[in-house]
């Protein structure tokens, strides 16, 4: 590893290093592995998936998974779902957020320290499924996209975030210079603290993204309708429920062995072409998460 | 005057105050149907006072204990197993100065993180399942035994347990990384002057520098002993392992959603929030008396 040293590196320092090498190479195994797996297991002739026959490289190539799925129009309704509550629910998380956060950053704002308050109240309390459910119920949210949309659009950990940023980035002293100019919030707020913040809004668009996109539990408790289902509900029924080929031999995969091998097939490819958004979208983002988790971690 | 003054603050703020209120606040106030009989017509205003009588019905019930005791076993080895691994990690990706190498295992190690509980549970069926299954079939292989994992009462909190270390453990180990960043590189310079090895340097530098953070987030982590995640536990639950993976989560899902028993399920889902609360203020205080570090 490193060279830098001038004296002679001791027995006990190689093995400690040895050690290391050997432990960052299985630790790349264990996480990398399975899910290279997949991506072999989705493309290859399931007779010898399931007989343990692929494990390095696809083998009887075979894209019968991918075209079921490609058929399957209850994934496309999932799918299109998604993409409506992921980008509308992200954008009004995003317009909530972040003027908010730029409000708490400002030190002259008297108000700051009990709203903070507020906010951080519920991370540790909240009045549980029951009551929440019912006011969905009341308020007519549920068994309809809006549910998905309006309720929760603040997360307080991505507006400690913000916040946190904000403060670090846009000292007093910036505001009031500005403001001497006869600079106002809103203008402050829209030419100065948002182009100088676009990495920690990207990093918290991201993880409202994220959330969006792998949320099931609205889907199961609010939402009736299948047109509505997001692609979580449709993805719980195909890999957990086996409810695999929508058209034709029913649901439930149950003629034997024979189907449950392009079952699991299908189950490979779905688990591919549902994760595949966030997984090339996350590199280009990654080198933001490290500083963004930094930030919100300095007061608690 | 100062409202005068700040009127623009307030309108950037007042949405997320009013979302907070109707969303978070007001189903506070319908807690208040776990002491009252649901009334479909006034809704969370509740109907006729019954006291603590959905409490003892709870308590009194026969799957009471049983509910006790599966989501503190859960919650508990997942702390204890959950919770030391992204340290662990953290402190060897530390050692790793290798600056590509280091970037690529983070990438790897994060990834699993953005996976969701679904896909997670089916990447679970379809890699454990005992005839089909890589994972499943290896283990038959090693133990010379046809054990389906998915479906045992003693395999369900181990592959509960261990899946969530794979999942998150990388992910959780970025907040470490950046505390570790922050150590002066003079403290190992002087550490090698004094003769300590890089065992010495992790024992006596890298975990103490971790000590503050350790105590923010286990105190957090604390605060949610009672409240493991319904999704993954639901998910992963069939009929063969109810016996163990019936949780008051999911019971309260149960009763209150499916079965429409709203005031008896708001009361099992207030007392879990009530021991959650117990053990994140008592976990607040042991902290704040013997290290000084509190969450307030």
């Amino acid at each position: 590893m490193q060279a830098t040293t001038n004296h002679k590196r001791s027995t006990g320092e190689i093995l400690f290093d040895i050690s290391i090498i050997i432990l960052c190479v299985l630790i790349f195994l264990i996480v990398a592995y399975p899910l290279y797996f997949v991506i072999i297991a989705s493309v290859s002739d399931q007779t010898l998936v399931s007989t343990g026959k692929v494990t390095l490289f696809p083998r009887g190539i075979s894209f019968f998974g991918y075209e079921q799925i490609f058929q399957d129009m209850r994934i496309w309704i999932g799918y299109k779902n998604t993409i409506i509550y992921t980008v509308l629910g992200t954008l009004f998380n995003l317009l909530l957020t972040i003027p908010a956060a730029y409000t708490l950053s400002r030190p002259e704002f008297r108000a700051r320290r009990f709203l903070m308050f507020f906010f951080v109240f519920t991370l540790f309390f909240n009045g549980g499924l029951i009551p929440t459910y019912i006011l969905m119920k009341d308020l007519s949210l549920t068994n309809s996209m809006w549910v998905f949309i309006l309720p929760f659009a603040v997360n307080v950990f991505n507006l400690i975030i913000a916040r946190t940023f904000f403060e670090a980035s846009l000292p007093k002293e910036i505001y009031e210079s500005a403001a001497l100019d006869g600079c106002t919030h809103f203008k402050f707020f829209f030419y100065i603290a948002i182009p100088l913040s676009k990495s920690v809004i990207s990093v918290i668009a991201l993880y409202y993204l994220v959330a969006h996109w792998n949320d099931f539990f609205t889907g199961l408790i609010y939402i009736h309708s299948n047109d509505l289902q997001p692609l979580q509900i449709i993805l719980r029924d195909i890999l957990l429920s086996n409810q695999v080929f929508s058209q034709g031999g029913g649901s439930g995969g149950s003629a034997g062995g024979y189907a449950q091998q392009f079952a699991d097939q299908v189950k490979y490819g779905v688990i591919i072409v549902s994760t595949l958004p966030i997984l090339i979208v996350y590199p280009f983002i990654q080198k933001y998460f490290e500083k963004g988790v930094m930030i919100g971690s300095i007061k608690g | 005057m100062e409202l005068k003054r700040d009127y623009q603050l307030w309108i950037m703020i007042i949405p997320a105050i009013v979302v907070v209120i109707i969303f978070n606040y007001i189903p506070m106030y319908g807690i208040q149907l776990a002491f009252r009989d649901y009334d479909f017509s006034r809704g969370l205003a509740g109907g006729a006072w019954r006291g603590l009588h959905y409490f003892s019905q709870f308590i009194n019930n026969y799957q009471f204990w049983d509910l006790m005791r599966n989501t503190v076993i859960i919650s508990i080895t997942t702390i204890v197993l959950g919770f030391p691994a992204p340290i662990i990690l953290a402190l060897i990706l530390n050692q790793v100065k290798w600056f590509r190498t280091k970037k690529l295992l983070q990438t790897i190690v994060y990834m699993p993180h953005f996976i969701s509980i679904v896909v997670m549970v089916g990447l679970l069926n379809v890699l454990l399942s005992p005839n089909t299954g890589i994972l499943g079939q290896l283990i038959s292989k090693l133990g010379d035994t046809d054990i389906n994992l998915l479906a045992s009462t003693n395999s369900f909190v181990p592959v509960f347990v261990i899946s969530d270390i794979w999942q998150h453990a990388g992910w959780n180990s970025i907040i470490y990384l950046a505390a570790l960043s922050t150590v002066s590189p003079s403290l190992y310079d002087a550490a090698k002057i004094d003769g300590a090895n890089k065992w010495k340097m992790i024992l006596h530098i890298d975990i103490p520098a971790l000590v503050p953070t350790i105590i923010i987030l286990f105190i957090l982590s604390m605060g949610n002993v009672l409240g493991t995640g319904f999704e993954k536990v639901f998910l992963m639950q069939n009929s063969l392992n109810l016996p163990v993976s019936e949780v008051i989560s999911t019971y309260v899902y149960k009763i209150g959603i499916l079965s429409n028993q709203f005031s008896y399920s708001s009361a099992i889902g207030l007392f879990n929030t009530v021991i959650n609360f117990f053990f994140l203020v008592t976990m607040n205080w042991i902290s704040k008396r013997n290290s000084d570090i509190s969450l307030w």
